[in-house]
C-alpha cells in the first residue's frame, strides 16, 4: 500500500507541530498566516518568513459537535475550537477537556494528535 | 444603463425528492419561469447557472449545457460555482450580460439535488465550502461554523440561544402558507429550544434541512420587455458582490460578514439607494445566527443591534422589517444552487403582489436579496424595485 498524498507545505506544518517546533508566516508588515502561502492577503507582500509559533494560545471560540462529518463519525462528540496564537489563529480539536469546561479565554497547548475515525492526523489542543 | 427586468420565474417545490435528477428539478423550473414571461425560448442568449454538489451528489459535473437542454435552450450555457452562493453569482453575471448589451434575453437559475446521499454524506460535501486543511480536518462542519461564529457574537454583543430561535419561529410562520416551502409547520419557541444540539451553541432548528430543489428566473432588458409587451415591471437596479478569507480562522472578526458589508455597498450605491429605502429582505439564514448577520451587512441593523429584531417582532411579516417571507432557507429549504434565484423569485412576487405574504407590505418597491456562499466568504446582493 502506497502512503497517502502529502499536502505539500501543511503537512510539512504538522511535522513540525509534532516536533514541538511550529512556526507560522508573518509578512514585512506584521500580518501572520499559515501555510502555505507566498502572498499576504491582507498587503499583498511577498516578502514571508517563518516565525516560531508561541507555545500557547487562546482560545477564541468553541463548539461541541454532535452531528459529524462521516471522517469524524466515531470523534463525536468533540469540541472544535479556534484559538489566538498572537498574529495567527488556528483551528483544532480540544482534548483533555470536558467539552462543558471549555471556555472562550481558556489557554491552550498545540500539537498533533489522529482522528478516532480515520486515524488521520489533525491539529489537537490541550488545556495548559 | 437598463436595468434587467424579471419577466418570470419559477421555483420547484423544495423538499426530499430522492429520485428526481437535478435536471429533471431543473427542467420544472426552467419552463415554469419560460412560460410565465412570455418569452420565446429561440431568443434566449445566455444561460447562467448555479449548483454546488453535482460531482458529489449527482456524479455530474459540466451542468451548463445540460441544463440548457434541459429546457430546450440553445444556447452558450455556463455553470457558477459560489457555495451556497451559487445562483447568486449566476444572476450577477447575467445582470452583466444583459446591462452590457451582449444579451437581451437570459435565463438564470439553479438546482440542487442533495437528499438522495443521505444527511450524512450531505453534512460532508456542504464542508467542502470551508477550508480542507486548516477546517474540515479539524473537525468542522458548517453547523460548526455557524455556531463559533455565534458563540463569538454573544461574547461581544450579548444576545442567546433564545433569541436565535425567535428566528426560527418567525421563519417558521412565515413558510406555513408558501406552497413552495419544505417545511409548513409551525413552531414554537419551546419547541426550538429543546430541539437536540447539532453544534452547540446551535440546535436542530437553528439549522436549515437538507433540501433538493431547483428555481430559474427569465431576466430581459428594458426594451426587450417593452418591445414584446411583456408583464415585468419589477427590475434589478443594483448588484453587488464581495469575498473574504475562506477559513474563518484568518478572519480579524467573527461576528461580522465584511464579504456582505462589500456586497451590500456595491448594490445599494449601484441602485442609488440606502438602508433606509428598503421594504423587504430575504436573506441567506441557512442558520439562525446567519439572519442576524445578514440584516446587519445589509444595513438594516446595526452591528449588535440585529440578534433582537426577531424577538421584538420587527423582522416579522407584522412588522417594520419583513425579513424572509418565503420562510427563509430555515423553513423554505436550501437547495443550495438554488437558493439565489429563489430569493430574486421571492421580491419579486412579493413586489408585484403574487406572493402568499405580499400582503406584508402591501405597499412595498424595494426589496433586497442576500445570497451567502460558505461562513460568508462569498455574498452577492441584489436589488429589486418596481419600475411602473
Amino acid at each position: 500500500m502506497t502512503d497517502p498524498t502529502r499536502n505539500g507545505e501543511f503537512d510539512d506544518w504538522l511535522d513540525s507541530l509534532s516536533d514541538g517546533d511550529g512556526y507560522y508566516v508573518e509578512c514585512d508588515e506584521g500580518h501572520g498566516w499559515l501555510p502555505p502561502r507566498r502572498v499576504c492577503p491582507d498587503c499583498g507582500s511577498r516578502e514571508l518568513a517563518d516565525v516560531s509559533l508561541p507555545d500557547t494560545g487562546e482560545i477564541a471560540t468553541h463548539t461541541t459537535i454532535t452531528v459529524p462529518t462521516p471522517q469524524f463519525e466515531n470523534d463525536a462528540p468533540y469540541v472544535t475550537a479556534i484559538a489566538d496564537f498572537g498574529p495567527v489563529s488556528i483551528t483544532g480539536l480540544v482534548r483533555g477537556a470536558d467539552p462543558e469546561d471549555v471556555a472562550i479565554g481558556d489557554v491552550v497547548g498545540i500539537g498533533v494528535g489522529e482522528r478516532e475515525t480515520t486515524g488521520e492526523r489533525a491539529v489537537v489542543f490541550r488545556p495548559r | 444603463m437598463t436595468d434587467p427586468r424579471i419577466a418570470g420565474a419559477g421555483v420547484t417545490k423544495f423538499g426530499k425528492h430522492p429520485e428526481r435528477t437535478g435536471r429533471d428539478l431543473f427542467a420544472e423550473a426552467g419552463l415554469e419561469a419560460l412560460d410565465q414571461s412570455g418569452v420565446d425560448p429561440d431568443d434566449v442568449d445566455a444561460l447562467y447557472y448555479g449548483n454546488f454538489m453535482g460531482e458529489l451528489a449527482e456524479h455530474q459535473g459540466h451542468q451548463g449545457p445540460l441544463m440548457a437542454e434541459a429546457i430546450g435552450v440553445d444556447a452558450p450555457a455556463t455553470r457558477l460555482e459560489a457555495a451556497c452562493a451559487s445562483a447568486g453569482a449566476a444572476v450577477r453575471e447575467a445582470v452583466k450580460t444583459l446591462r452590457n448589451g451582449e444579451a437581451e434575453v437570459v435565463v438564470v437559475g439553479g438546482a440542487e439535488r442533495m437528499t438522495n446521499i443521505g444527511t450524512a454524506a450531505a453534512t460532508d460535501a456542504l464542508a467542502i465550502a470551508a477550508d480542507d486543511l486548516y477546517e474540515i480536518r479539524a473537525g468542522m462542519t458548517f453547523p460548526g461554523a455557524y455556531a463559533l461564529m455565534a458563540r463569538v457574537y454573544f461574547e461581544e454583543f450579548g444576545g442567546s440561544h433564545e433569541d436565535l430561535a425567535h428566528v426560527a419561529v418567525k421563519n417558521h410562520e412565515h413558510a406555513v402558507v408558501n406552497d413552495h416551502a419544505q417545511i409548513q409547520k409551525e413552531i414554537t419557541l419551546e419547541d426550538a429550544l429543546e430541539a437536540p444540539t447539532i453544534a452547540s451553541p446551535l440546535g436542530l432548528y437553528d439549522s436549515c434541512p437538507i433540501t433538493d430543489g431547483a428555481a430559474a428566473a427569465v431576466l430581459t432588458t428594458e426594451e426587450y420587455a417593452d418591445e414584446h409587451d411583456l408583464d415585468a415591471p419589477v427590475a434589478i437596479s443594483g448588484t453587488g458582490q464581495g469575498s473574504d478569507n475562506l477559513a474563518l480562522q484568518d478572519r480579524p472578526h467573527l461576528a461580522r460578514t465584511p464579504a456582505a458589508d462589500k456586497a451590500t455597498d456595491e448594490a445599494y450605491s449601484d441602485a442609488g439607494i440606502g438602508p433606509d429605502d428598503v421594504d423587504v429582505a430575504e436573506v441567506h439564514d441557512c442558520f439562525t445566527i446567519a439572519e442576524v448577520l445578514a440584516i446587519e451587512s445589509l444595513g438594516l441593523y446595526e452591528p449588535g443591534e440585529g440578534i433582537h429584531a426577531a424577538a421584538d417582532g420587527e423582522t416579522t411579516r407584522h412588522g417594520e422589517m419583513p425579513v424572509n417571507l418565503s420562510g427563509g432557507l430555515k423553513a423554505k429549504g436550501h437547495p443550495v444552487g438554488a437558493t439565489g434565484v429563489a430569493q430574486l423569485a421571492t421580491i419579486a412576487w412579493v413586489l408585484d403582489g403574487t406572493h402568499p405574504r405580499a400582503d406584508a407590505v402591501p405597499d412595498g418597491t424595494v426589496g433586497v436579496a442576500h445570497n451567502a456562499g460558505g461562513t460568508v466568504a462569498s455574498t452577492t446582493v441584489h436589488v429589486l424595485e418596481v419600475q411602473e
